[in-house]
């Protein structure tokens, strides 16, 4: 085994020095490609979010290239898997960052991005998200060549709040959450809010995901009796706690964000899913460019996602402000990005003085015979 | 029923929340703790063939499904393909993995285990998906509660009774048959029992069969109740069973049992009268707690070491 094992690995070894000469020895010339880093969840139970980020960039960026590309420049990418996890996206953004790309689209969850921020704040480089909403990331202030291209959790609890006392008319709500910085964000979030609208939080608790079950907290809500239960967190989460909820008899209207709104929701929760309420990004398919984008998507068998057409308008706007600059300097970079209005797959958009997008919101959808449905009210 | 006031029922809803928690624990610890007895090893991958169970399960009940067999058969046959196809990782682990190491340093086979456990992770995301797939219901119709059911769910019942079921049974097999006995004895004297004619090596790839197939019993029940399954599902399952192993006295078979319920227990009433945020705080406080005061765990044997 050792001895027919050793010249394979030898081989291989070799492999990658070989590979590894090739790319050190680009020019950096005038004409070289501009180098763009995607960072998200490419791999693991998050992928859904992250894959279709990637395939729409790549979908842009094909088409700006065979168009001449960029400033007479073809733009190349170098797509990293973070898997969401904090602690591999730094990793992440260090090797993007060592690859030498002049910007980044990513990443996927706002707990990854979080963590990677100072990596690119301390090497000078403008990041545009297109799906983490934690406030902190724009609000904080901690980098501010930050950008992104969806809402904030804040305007999404604003909404969700708004939604609970007016539609839903309730008097009191239990706030459950999976501990993570999107989902207990949010959850904090819609708690305040509630409670300014004088509304009783009778519970907020945080779940352990990828806990045999739920039951005991289920009971426990069951006993409190809420007119809604709000949830913080993502779709595996959402969907067993609704499916045992469900079985357990509770007919109690949920209530979630956008991490949520996943067709694999649909899918595992099935009939357990009906009437749950989320809030996400507002419905864009009626403009022009969000036809022709996920009309070209179909053709190559995919599907825009969650988040992809948001992450089609980051690099619409990257693209557009490496132009607009004319040069790939990351202080021009991020002057272009706010002072310039570019028409997107979200409609016209730019980015405020902390990097949030103006001209996108969110609104309120409910599951319905297997679908999701607008909710008007 | 109506006797009962309200916060008594709440104390036993709880009580069988845990009480089926805690079964799925012990079945999955008893693998931890067989493993331990008979050669001092803790078997990190374990919680991998738990998963393993689970996809085995949800494939055979799919293809039956659509050869329209009725429920219980589907329940019956994916239980069965599921313990033998764990039972066979277990065994092809314990022989490529552990096997060659015996004799070694102790911490060689952990490490081993340890890689193991990663391998199979990531070849289940590879073979199979990186995507939660739901799972079907298959015991959900087996009883009828009526009143009941707001005490206790079917799908928990149906836990509740295999488990132990399976539990008695190992009982049987350790304390009775010829096979226990031969474990019994290796795990007090390797080299004695050797010496009496006792095949260790077979023996050993027995004890690490029976374990998975426990694991993946489990797997399939816990499945059918939560109705979802993924790649990483063993791994929370994993830590806690190990948990309850050491709670109880790991290398003792019902010491597993006792260390899964008292977890199970004091998880759900953790999150039943204080928080949920606190589940774990609980869970792991009394494994502080009792280690303190028993090192060797509940109905773990202390041996002196002799120097």
């Amino acid at each position: 085994m050792k001895k027919f094992l050793s010249p394979v690995i030898v081989g291989l070894a070799l492999l990658t020095a070989v590979a590894g000469c090739d790319k050190k020895e680009e020019a950096t010339a005038a004409n070289s490609p501009i180098k763009i880093g995607i960072a998200g969840a490419f791999a693991g139970d998050l992928a859904p979010y992250g894959i279709p980020q990637k395939n729409t960039i790549n979908l842009a960026v094909e088409e700006i290239n065979a168009a001449g590309g960029v400033l007479g420049r073809q733009i190349e990418i170098y797509a990293e898997d973070d898997a969401c996890k904090p602690e591999t996206a730094t990793n992440v953004a260090s090797k993007l960052i060592g690859e030498g790309v002049v910007a980044v689209i990513g990443h996927t969850c706002s707990g990854a991005t979080i963590a990677a921020m100072s990596v690119y704040r301390d090497a000078d480089i403008p990041v545009i998200s297109s799906s983490a909403t934690s406030p902190a990331l724009t609000l904080g202030g901690q980098n501010p060549k930050f950008f992104r291209t969806i809402p904030h959790d804040k305007a999404q609890a604003e909404l969700q709040t708004k939604f609970i006392v007016e539609h839903l008319k309730a008097k009191r709500v239990a706030v459950v959450h999976d501990k993570g910085d999107y989902g207990k964000g949010l959850a904090v979030l819609v708690k305040e809010g509630l409670e300014q609208a004088g509304v009783e939080i009778i519970l907020f608790e945080g779940i352990t995901p990828g806990a045999v079950d739920y039951s005991a907290l289920i009971r426990k809500i069951a006993r409190a009796k809420p007119d809604v239960i709000a949830f913080g967190g993502y779709h595996p989460e959402g969907s067993k706690i609704v499916s045992q909820a469900r079985k357990k008899g509770l007919k109690t209207p949920f209530v979630s964000g956008d991490g949520l709104k996943d067709p694999s929701f649909i899918k595992i929760a099935g009939k357990y899913a009906e009437g749950y309420y989320v809030s996400s990004p507002a419905d864009i398919s009626t403009i022009a460019k969000t036809k022709e984008v996920t009309a070209q998507l179909k053709e190559r068998g995919q599907q825009p996602g969650n988040f992809g057409l948001q992450t089609h308008a980051a690099i619409t706007a990257l693209v557009n402000a490496i132009e607009k600059a004319g040069s790939t300097d990351s202080d021009k970079l991020a002057a272009a990005l706010r002072s310039n209005t570019v028409a997107t797959t979200l409609g016209d958009i730019s980015f405020d003085e902390r990097g949030d997008v103006i001209g996108s919101g969110f609104s309120m959808y409910i599951v319905k015979n297997g679908d999701w449905v607008t909710v008007n009210y | 029923m109506q006797a009962l006031n309200e916060s008594g029922s709440f104390f036993l809803e709880l009580f069988f929340s845990g009480l089926t928690r805690g079964s799925i624990y012990a079945l999955i610890a008893l693998g931890y703790t067989m493993v331990y007895g008979i050669i001092g090893l803790i078997n990190f991958a374990h919680g991998e063939i738990y998963m393993i169970g689970a996809f085995v399960g949800l494939t055979v009940a799919g293809i039956l499904s659509i050869l329209q067999f009725n429920l219980i058969a589907i329940l019956v046959l994916a239980a069965l393909f599921a313990m033998v196809y764990a039972a066979a990782y277990g065994y092809t682990i314990e022989k490529v993995a552990y096997k060659p190491l015996r004799g070694s340093t102790r911490l060689a086979p952990l490490i081993s285990a340890i890689g193991m456990s990663m391998f199979l992770r990531e070849y289940v995301i590879l073979a199979q998906t990186p995507d939660f797939v739901s799972f079907p219901a298959l015991t959900e119709g087996l009883f009828d509660l009526g009143a009941f059911s707001s005490m206790i769910q079917p799908t928990e019942l149906v836990i509740l009774i295999f488990s132990f079921l399976m539990m008695a049974g190992l009982f049987i097999l350790i304390k009775k048959t010829k096979i226990g006995k031969a474990m019994r004895a290796i795990s007090q004297d390797r080299e004695m029992a050797m010496l009496l004619g006792v095949n260790s090596d077979r023996m050993i790839s027995l004890t690490f069969m029976i374990g998975s197939a426990l694991a993946a019993f489990g797997a399939i029940l816990i499945s059918a109740h939560v109705g979802q399954i993924n790649y990483n599902i063993g791994f929370v399952v994993g830590i806690k069973a190990f948990t309850a192993a050491v709670l109880g006295g790991i290398g003792s078979i019902p010491g597993a049992a006792l260390g899964g319920i008292i977890l199970g227990l004091t998880e759900s009433f953790a999150t039943g009268y204080v928080s949920s945020d606190y589940e774990d705080v609980f869970a792991f406080g009394i494994l502080v707690l009792i280690l303190i005061f028993k090192p060797a765990g509940i109905l773990g044997k202390s041996t002196t070491e002799k120097v």
